[in-house]
């Protein structure tokens, strides 16, 4: 760790030899000023990601910086580990730093700013205050008024047709990446998976789809087995499948539009008759899907590279969304999109449950996970935590996913204390 | 702060509304929608390590950002441009040779206008005889001799252009297939000895011709792919020491029994059959023939192949973004082998056309090195069916005219593989070709400054 602190600006000793002991001893300094309890001869890869992050907040103090830019720098963090770094922002503060902290999460914006300053399209649109509602700032996020909520009935769950038993994935390097996991959804509900980022969840849904080789367990969808099959042939089961990249996984950005609409349904008819393809049908089909998911773009021929984030969102979930589903996957459906199309796309995934499709929501949001579940599952290093009805408290999953089942910390009566973080900053460890 | 904007306030800003709608709908420059991605995702829902700053920058990951896709699948423009430079340079190289520019150099500061002259018409001189030499010569006895250089052209255009679709195509799909070079002596030996060990009737005979060199050059090509595809060898590599097995194996077989003209000490097979060459389309004076016509009908075919059929829909998916094609379902190990082999049955065709059209013998030099100029042609050519034609005429029209350029001139034929390689050098450095000519965008520098500040926080944000 104090070589990682020290590079860039490694403190010499005559003749230009490293001085580590130096660099050790400030992190020492920092550490105990802030109350930062970090070894600075630990490996950082050995580190949970909440310290990783002090790591850096001290790279940038032992520089003497005095003004420090976080840019989103809670994505990775629990809801407790997320409480810690603003705690440790307002000590900075509070010792003369300035800070630049940038985030689309409104809560943390609200919690820890003085001013805030909203862009869009990289101009400034407004200054606000911290004691501005979160409707307020959304509005002038995305220009317009927004509702925040989202108007959902309650799940009629049917029958259960999709199911995971004893699901194992077993990465290149041998980590197991999803441990015997074992969950079912039933049609018209969504299931969230929470946890955070890097617990198995890419894992779990590259299985699902066939593209992980090592996979052992079963995934049962409507009494078919889908475990050894191509991804064609779990697509042709009737899967639908939002991936967690749009730019890698789930769109060609030099193709056209109308092309990414197709991307999985090229050589199936109206689109093709036998290895010939219909571009008048490809066109027709592009000119529906935009107009319906109201896709921002040029033209139908325009390449899906340059469209907005939120766009190629839209494009994405237009393609998957366009026939008949058995099982609707969305993996971070709203990652890197402007408050207002979270909004529609949330209300598309609560149509398509509604119209009986399970329905698989992958999300390290915690936000979108209570917004859009009837279940929520949470994954910690591949194993299942546990699984609650939605509506269980921001708290608890917190410290689920620290990988603390809901059992153990029931008892506690008061979860989400500085007590019961520590505790889940053990189990990290462990 | 009574000049705070409230919230609600910007939001009825008209001017916010009306920045926001332009920028929407106009198709923003690339430079711009870059920045617009960046700022979208850079976010974070990503740790920061697995958002490296290229990534950022809006360009979509999966080889499209690579330097060497960007050379082969940029703007036409360019590739006009670099022609016309490499054409000035090498106007300026002849001249430096000539005797009439060294004498007027030395009064160069008291008559100028006298070298600029002479350097102007040793260029032109030049140009003069190999266009005269490649399209058309006005001092031909008849209209019949005076287009007989245009007819050498397509003839030796012909192995150029199938061989350079066969390197576009594969190129298309994510591979660089250096192995054109191979797969036109694999076809030749195949299609050579159908050709003088068979004896078959008219029509079938050429036919199996064809087919013969078709599938080597198939085999030849889908070996490397499939070896790409199960073990994840590098195409380059495979194909490079493809090119020295087939050529050293073909120095051997034109060493056997089989394959020597008996009698003949030289390593040269027997001359085709009549039967089994291609006739000659526009009558014996010209030497072009049928291959020419197969290789129009060749870019016609690859044309509707990568942009009306799903095999090349796949293969510019899997070109383009491997992961995306493989997560939409496309298979891309059967992609990668498809594509070698329709490649190398594509430089198959250029060593029919060689055996059965030009040189209706086989030699160790039947593959000259058109292999490697097809390379050259696809890149001039953009990887399009008919760029890559284009292309392909316009190396054709080089060759064909050198000689003519020599014998009137005197200025060596090298000087015309001087042209080709600065044409390569400028289509693989597109700014400089523009900077020469004016044409590079203004530069952004507040655009650029901010996107890479960006960067530089995101990675320390964690």
């Amino acid at each position: 760790m104090a070589e990682n602190v020290a590079l860039g600006a490694e403190p010499t000793k005559a003749a230009g030899f490293l001085n580590l002991d130096q660099t050790r001893q400030r992190i020492k300094e920092i550490s105990d000023q802030y109350g930062f309890d970090v070894d600075p001869d630990a490996l950082v890869e050995d580190l949970p990601v909440g310290v990783q992050q002090r790591v850096e907040i001290i790279k940038a103090l032992v520089r003497n910086a005095r003004v420090l830019i976080l840019d989103e720098p809670t994505a990775v963090l629990t809801p407790q580990e997320t409480d810690e770094l603003l705690d440790i922002m307002r000590q900075l503060k509070s010792r003369g730093t300035s800070i630049v902290f940038i985030s689309h999460k409104l809560r943390e914006v609200k919690a820890v700013s003085d001013t805030i300053t909203v862009i869009r399209r990289g101009k400034v649109v407004g200054t606000a205050d911290p004691a501005a509602s979160t409707t307020e700032l959304a509005s002038m996020m995305v220009g317009r008024a927004v509702s925040l909520t989202l108007d959902k009935a309650p799940a009629q769950p049917r029958e259960t047709t999709f199911e995971v038993r004893d699901l194992t994935v077993i990465a290149p390097n041998g980590q197991h990446v999803v441990d015997h996991l074992s969950f079912h959804i039933k049609r018209g509900e969504i299931l969230a998976i929470a946890g955070v980022q890097g617990n198995g969840q890419t894992e779990l849904t590259e299985a699902i789809l066939g593209l992980q080789e090592r996979v052992s367990g079963s995934i049962v969808l409507d009494g078919r087995e889908l475990v050894g099959r191509s991804v064609k042939e779990v697509l042709q089961a009737g899967v639908g499948f939002v991936p967690e990249d749009r730019k890698v996984d789930g769109l060609v950005g030099t193709f056209s539009v109308a092309e990414n609409l197709v991307l999985d349904l090229y050589d199936k008819p109206p689109f093709a008759k036998g290895i010939s393809m219909s571009p008048a049908k490809i066109m027709e089909n592009a000119k529906a899907r935009i107009g319906e998911f109201d896709v921002r773009t040029p033209s139908a021929a325009a390449a899906a590279g340059t469209l907005s984030g939120g766009n190629q969102q839209k494009l994405v979930m237009a393609r998957e969304l366009s026939r008949p589903l058995r099982l609707f996957i969305a993996s971070q459906p709203t990652r890197g999109v402007d408050v207002g199309s979270i909004e529609f796309l949330h209300r598309r995934i609560v149509a398509e449950r509604d119209q009986g499709t399970p329905v698989m929501i992958i999300s390290t949001e915690l936000d979108e996970v209570m917004e859009l579940a009837d279940r929520i599952a949470v994954l910690y290093k591949g194993k299942l935590v546990g699984t609650v009805p939605a509506g269980t408290s921001r708290d608890v999953l917190g410290l689920m996913m620290a990988g603390i089942p809901p059992e153990e910390h029931a008892q506690t009566p008061q979860a989400g204390t500085p007590a019961a973080t520590s505790n889940a900053e053990g189990a990290d460890h462990a | 702060m009574p000049d705070q904007p409230s919230p609600k306030h910007a939001k009825d800003d008209p001017r916010v509304e009306d920045t926001q709608h332009a920028a929407s709908q106009d198709s923003p420059a690339a430079e711009d929608t870059a920045a617009v991605v960046a700022v979208d995702t850079a976010g974070g829902a990503m740790q920061p390590s697995a958002v490296p700053a290229t990534a950022q920058s809006g360009q979509l990951p999966g080889g499209s950002g690579t330097v060497l896709r960007r050379i082969f699948t940029g703007s036409g423009i360019v590739s006009v441009l670099a022609v016309l430079l490499a054409l000035i340079i090498g106007g300026l190289l002849i001249a430096s040779t000539d005797k009439q520019v060294a004498t007027t150099a030395g009064y160069f500061f008291a008559r100028p206008t006298d070298m600029l002259a002479a350097v102007w018409n040793a260029a032109t001189r030049s140009y003069i005889a190999l266009f005269q030499g490649s399209v058309f010569n006005p001092r031909g006895n008849g209209l019949a001799a005076q287009f007989a250089p245009f007819m050498e052209t397509l003839t030796i255009a012909t192995p150029l252009i199938t061989a350079g679709l066969g390197v576009a195509l594969a190129f298309r799909a994510g591979l660089f297939n250096i192995g054109a070079q191979g797969q036109i002596i694999v076809a030749g030996i195949l299609a050579a000895w159908v050709g003088f060990a068979l004896h078959l009737p008219f029509g079938l005979h050429l036919l199996l011709v064809l087919v013969a060199g078709i599938v080597g050059g198939a085999l030849w090509g889908g070996l490397a792919g499939l070896l790409k595809a199960r073990t994840g060898a590098h195409e380059v590599i495979v194909t490079i020491m493809f090119n020295y097995i087939a050529l050293y194996f073909l120095r051997y077989l034109l060493n056997t029994p089989a394959f020597q003209r008996p009698g003949e000490s030289n390593p040269i097979s027997p001359i085709l059959d009549p039967s089994a060459v291609y006739p000659q389309i526009l009558g014996s004076q010209y030497r072009l023939h049928l291959g020419f016509v197969l290789a129009i009908a060749a870019t016609v075919l690859v044309w509707w192949l990568l942009n009306r059929s799903t095999v090349g829909f796949e293969f510019r998916a899997v070109g383009a973004n491997p992961k995306a094609a493989q997560t939409a379902g496309i298979n891309v190990s059967r992609s990668t082998i498809l594509v070698m082999a329709i490649a190398g049955g594509l430089a198959g065709m250029s060593g029919v056309a060689q055996v059965a059209g030009t040189e209706k013998v086989l030699t160790d030099g039947v593959a000259a090195t058109y292999g490697f100029d097809a390379i050259t042609v696809a890149l001039l050519g953009r990887s399009t069916p008919w760029g890559t034609f284009a292309a392909g005429l316009l190396f054709g029209a080089f060759r064909a005219g050198a000689v003519q350029m020599q014998i009137q001139t005197g200025t060596p034929i090298d000087i015309v593989l001087v042209v080709q390689s600065l044409i390569v050098l400028f289509i693989a450095a597109p700014p400089l070709v523009r900077a020469v000519f004016g044409l590079n965008p203004r530069r952004r520098k507040p655009a650029r400054a901010a996107r890479s500040r960006q960067a530089a926080t995101t990675g320390g944000a964690a």
